[in-house]
């Protein structure tokens, strides 16, 4: 077989988003130095990012698959909707950092532009349909969050999470490594749908060391996750980061981290079903178990929304282990509506954050309801969302994945999952129980700005219209899953 | 589609009578003043219940067929469309909610201060909710509804409730939310095994295997139990009918119970007939222990709204048992006694609301002499309680004297001890009334004392006269309320019975065996 080697111009069209993104994060290094403002840095941003999300789907469409360098970049509708996850990421993020960053005394041009490459990195995760582009993305992108972690110079705790992040991830990475190498030397191929054929046409699928390359990069894609037992940097890590940061960290790389999980596993490794399902089962009920349970003890709100990402990890899984595209769609639609909750309730969060008060105890919540009653009520339908009850969008997304997981016949995951849930409902419920029920110990006072509104204002609104009319979005990424 | 007739009236009766109500909590945000807001909302419960009013004349009592149905498309790639409907068993729910909701919002006149605005958003909201579940003839609808619900219901006992609000409030909400989402996994394998559908009416019409039939019984057995509460799973209810402020004890007695019941009739009857025939003995064994136990339990309270909850249990102890009887008389005298469970109960919430603004003691030893204090309030709660022991002449008789009839038909046992329950239930209805009206006064009471007690307002007696016509209303002429049932309930029966197959013994034997 010849393999293309030249790059023409053309080849390159496909990543245009990504390159977009990449100039934009040059530019903003650029602009930090000319202007004072770091307020006109976060804005121009946010318009980059919109032209590079305007111009992939005018250009492309939502489902076209374009490849790009021989095979080894893809850019289909699976991969689109990603990078939808991924622009709407870092939009919110800027829109809810911009304030909050001032008041943590860490307001430097870089972080704007270190999200820019983050997220190109898992852009590319997202299209790589070749193990080493995956490595490429994967790396740009946690060497970059490594970063804005400890972005916080000043704080002990902030230097703690980037430190731990950054071993525990280089781990993670050798352990890709590991596994990319041991299935290049099996197959001698590293393109997704070539190692597929070579499994095939070598008759070594479910051999101990295909299966062990396979455990490597479950191991490591499961470390960006936060799956259990993979998880114990994450409630370490999303206390000590940013408060913004946390949030753009509990759904771009684990987003990308599905995604490529996702890839992998059903472009490369079809064949091998059964044994990754085996795999991941038990990984998604201690994930679920771990996240609901854990989460229960936490008096910190970021370590207690940790876990609870953790769980959601859990349920997302689910789709995944179904083994039909029917459940990746499931699993890409809870992703798309976790983004919107999940942001919402970290943006809550950065609300309290005021000089000199942390804002993080879950008793800085009490009787919130009586001096902010819309913040009450917005982290009243974010934490209603998270914990999956009607109408709400999260309700939406687990439905689906149950749905698909018994569709897969396995009733008792399902089970599992809702019991897991119910336990869950109980400290997002404390939330609400705290800001409505309780009287408040102190004066709280909200640091609110307008692209702080204009968040809020588009999470709840989406976790509602998805929640009421689940057809929006449900025909989006069933269109670009299933074509 | 035969079993179905589509919307007779020129307008969507149904969907103005449900979404009325959240307009209504929509627009209390615009408003400002508190007595603006009490006003709207009135309104709001009023025109909800005008709207509805044609409902009554122009419903076909002669056929069983779900009536004034609107349908389009919801949400097209799962196959769910946005279903709605009534038939004879759903109207009267209907009704009996949206004229309790009226009465939720008198009583809370003078009653709620704090959050008034959310408070009556709550109420909306709820109202809303409860209505869906009743007309929903799509599951996911349904279930959007039932989950929906939980959410204001938790706010308005945890926020406006009593002294452990908090504890009741998580209790409620955890407890009907486990037994939802093990009926939610029933309903997704329901949806596969059913041809990927969620209409209730096609899923009723298709046959399962008698041991999927088992397992999804079990599992919206799970949902409705505790909702309805029965003896196991009732402990939630004490505590929030308790804990609830006024309107939300009225709402909960009311309506919120009788939806797990609802659900029976509904869902578990007749899409699952063989199970139905299979649990229903062991279900009306439970009924009874609940009858029983809870009737005993009453005589132990100290507390008087915790007795009436209690009183709830041993109640809907006959509803199940009526239900589960699988005959006409067992269902309609179900059907009746939820409907005489929600007016007798609620107005005693509604009456217990009004003392505790005045006493501002729930505790019984602290009343007595009442009736001398209060004489309309005393006559008033009197007819109440002959309502609830089942006196002749009153609703209370017509519905307890069904059922038992079909537990006699079913059972000669179950016939017996039912009424074992009646007679204890007048022990400690008569005993609590003794307490509290009769005996020696307490003094802090008295016209002179520390606290002079107030009869009755214009207000109040408005907000309880209602219930009270429905109480003689049924009582002297049920036939009334029996003629819109009649139709569904035969049908209902057909279905339960006509696919029950002979042989089944063998089968449950075998099933068994495998689970133990």
């Amino acid at each position: 077989m010849e393999m293309e080697t030249t790059i023409s111009l053309l080849d390159i069209r496909p990543i245009i988003p990504e390159l977009t993104l990449i100039c934009v994060g040059l530019i903003l290094i650029l602009l930090d130095l000319i202007v004072k403002k770091k307020e006109i840095v976060a804005v121009v941003g946010i318009a980059g990012t919109l032209v590079a999300l305007f111009g992939t789907y005018k250009l492309y469409g939502f489902y076209e698959p374009q490849v790009a360098f021989g095979g080894m970049f893809v850019l289909d509708g699976y991969a689109n909707f990603f990078k939808l996850i991924f622009f709407l990421n870092i939009i919110l993020t800027i829109c809810i950092s911009m304030k909050y960053m001032k008041i943590e005394k860490a307001s430097f041009g870089e972080y704007y532009s270190l999200l820019m490459f983050s997220t190109t990195g898992m852009m590319i995760m997202a299209s790589a349909a070749d193990l080493i582009v995956l490595y490429l993305g994967l790396e740009l992108m946690a060497l970059s969050t490594y970063i804005l972690v400890g972005l916080m110079r000043k704080k002990p705790r902030s230097n703690e999470a980037a430190i731990k992040y950054f071993f525990l991830g280089a781990f993670s990475s050798a352990f890709l490594l590991y596994g990319i190498s041991l299935t290049y030397g099996l197959t001698g191929t590293t393109s997704l749908s070539g190692i597929a054929e070579s499994l095939n046409a070598l008759n070594i699928i479910g051999s101990p060391i295909t299966y062990l390359g396979l455990i490597f990069m479950i191991v490591a894609f499961g470390f960006k996750i936060a799956l259990v037992p993979f998880h114990m940097w994450a409630p370490d890590v999303y206390e000590g980061a940013p408060t913004s940061i946390t949030a753009f960290m509990s759904v771009g790389p684990k987003a990308a981290g599905f995604a490529v999980l996702g890839r992998v596993l059903f472009d490369a490794f079809p064949a091998m079903q059964g044994q990754w399902a085996s795999i991941l089962i038990p990984m998604a009920v201690l994930t679920m178990a771990a996240g609901s349970i854990i989460a229960l003890a936490q008096t910190n709100i970021k370590r207690m929304l940790a876990y609870s990402s953790i769980a959601h990890a859990g349920y997302m899984l689910l789709g995944i282990i179904a083994g039909t595209h029917e459940g990746l769609t499931s699993m890409v639609n809870y992703l798309m509506i976790y983004l919107f909750m999940n942001i919402g309730a970290f943006a809550i969060v950065i609300m309290l954050r005021r000089e000199g008060f942390q804002g993080e105890d879950l008793e800085d919540y009490m009787g919130l309801s009586k001096s902010h009653p819309l913040a009450s009520f917005l982290m009243l339908i974010f934490m209603f969302s998270l914990a999956g009850i009607p109408p709400t969008a999260g309700f939406i997304g687990k439905f689906y994945v149950f749905m698909e997981v018994i569709n897969a016949g396995y009733v008792y995951l399902a089970i599992i999952a809702v019991v897991f849930s119910v336990i869950s409902a109980f400290f997002y419920l404390r939330i609400v129980m705290y800001m409505y029920m309780k009287d408040p110990k102190q004066e709280v006072t909200l640091t609110t700005s307008p692209t702080m509104s204009i968040a809020l204002a588009i999470t709840a609104m989406m976790i509602l219209i998805f929640g009421i009319f689940p057809s929006i979005l449900l025909n989006l990424v069933r269109y670009s899953i299933l074509g | 589609m035969e079993d179905i007739i589509y919307n007779q009236l020129g307008y969507s009766i149904l969907s103005w009578t449900v979404f009325i109500p959240v307009i209504g909590a929509v627009f209390l945000l615009f408003i400002r003043s508190e007595s603006a807001i009490r006003w709207t909302t009135l309104l709001f419960t009023i025109l909800t219940l005008f709207v509805s009013f044609p409902l009554l004349g122009n419903f076909d009592k002669t056929t069983y067929k779900m009536q004034f149905v609107e349908r389009s498309e919801w949400i097209p790639s799962w196959g769910i469309n946005y279903f709605i409907g009534i038939d004879g068993i759903s109207i009267l729910f209907l009704f009996l909610t949206t004229i309790l909701a009226i009465l939720c919002v008198l009583v809370s006149w003078k009653s709620v201060e704090g959050k008034v605005r959310e408070f009556h958003m709550a109420i909306l909201t709820m109202e809303a909710g409860m209505l869906g579940v009743f007309v929903a003839l799509d599951f996911f609808l349904f279930y959007i509804f039932w989950e929906a619900m939980l959410i204001p219901m938790f706010l308005l006992i945890g926020v406006w409730g009593g002294k452990n609000r908090v504890y009741a409030a998580i209790k409620f909400f955890l407890y009907t939310l486990i037994g939802s989402v093990l009926m939610l996994v029933g309903i997704v394998v329901l949806y596969f095994a059913g041809g990927k559908t969620l209409d209730i009416l096609a899923l009723a019409n298709a046959q399962y295997p008698f041991t999927l039939q088992c397992w999804l019984f079990l599992a919206f057995f799970a949902a409705f139990a505790v909702k309805v509460p029965m003896f196991p799973v009732h402990t939630w209810l004490p505590d929030a009918h308790t804990e609830a402020p006024t309107a939300g004890s009225v709402i909960l007695a009311g309506v919120l119970i009788k939806m797990g019941a609802y659900g029976f009739l509904r869902f578990s009857m007749p899409m699952f007939p063989d199970a139905t025939q299979y649990f229903s003995g062991p279900i009306m064994v439970l009924s009874i222990i609940a009858i029983i136990y809870g009737a005993l339990i009453c005589f132990a309270q100290k507390d008087f709204k915790r007795l009436i909850a209690y009183s709830s249990v041993s109640h809907m102890g006959f509803v199940t048992l009526g239900l589960f009887a699988l005959n006409t008389q067992g269902i309609e005298g179900g059907i009746l006694q939820m409907i005489n469970h929600g007016v007798i109960t609620g107005a005693m919430f509604l009456m217990i609301g009004i003392i505790y603004e005045r006493t501002h003691t729930r505790v019984i030893a602290e009343y007595g002499g009442f009736a001398k204090l209060v004489p309309w309030y005393a006559g008033f709660f009197l007819i109440l309680t002959f309502a609830s022991i089942g006196l002749p002449g009153t609703n209370g008789f017509i519905g307890e004297f069904l059922i038992i009839f079909a537990a006699f038909k079913a059972k000669m046992i179950f016939g017996v001890l039912a009424a074992t329950g009646i007679i204890l239930g007048a022990g400690y209805m008569l005993w609590l009334y003794q307490r509290i009206f009769f005996q020696d006064a307490n003094p802090d009471y008295e016209a002179s004392g520390h606290h002079p007690v107030r009869d009755l307002g214009f207000r109040e007696v408005i907000t309880l006269l209602p219930l009270f016509v429905f109480v003689f209303w049924i009582g002297l002429y049920p036939n009334a309320f029996l003629d819109y049932m009649h139709a569904s309930v035969e049908h209902l029966l057909q279905q339960v019975n006509a696919t029950a197959v002979a042989g089944n013994e063998n089968v449950i034997a075998k099933y068994l065996t495998e689970i133990f």
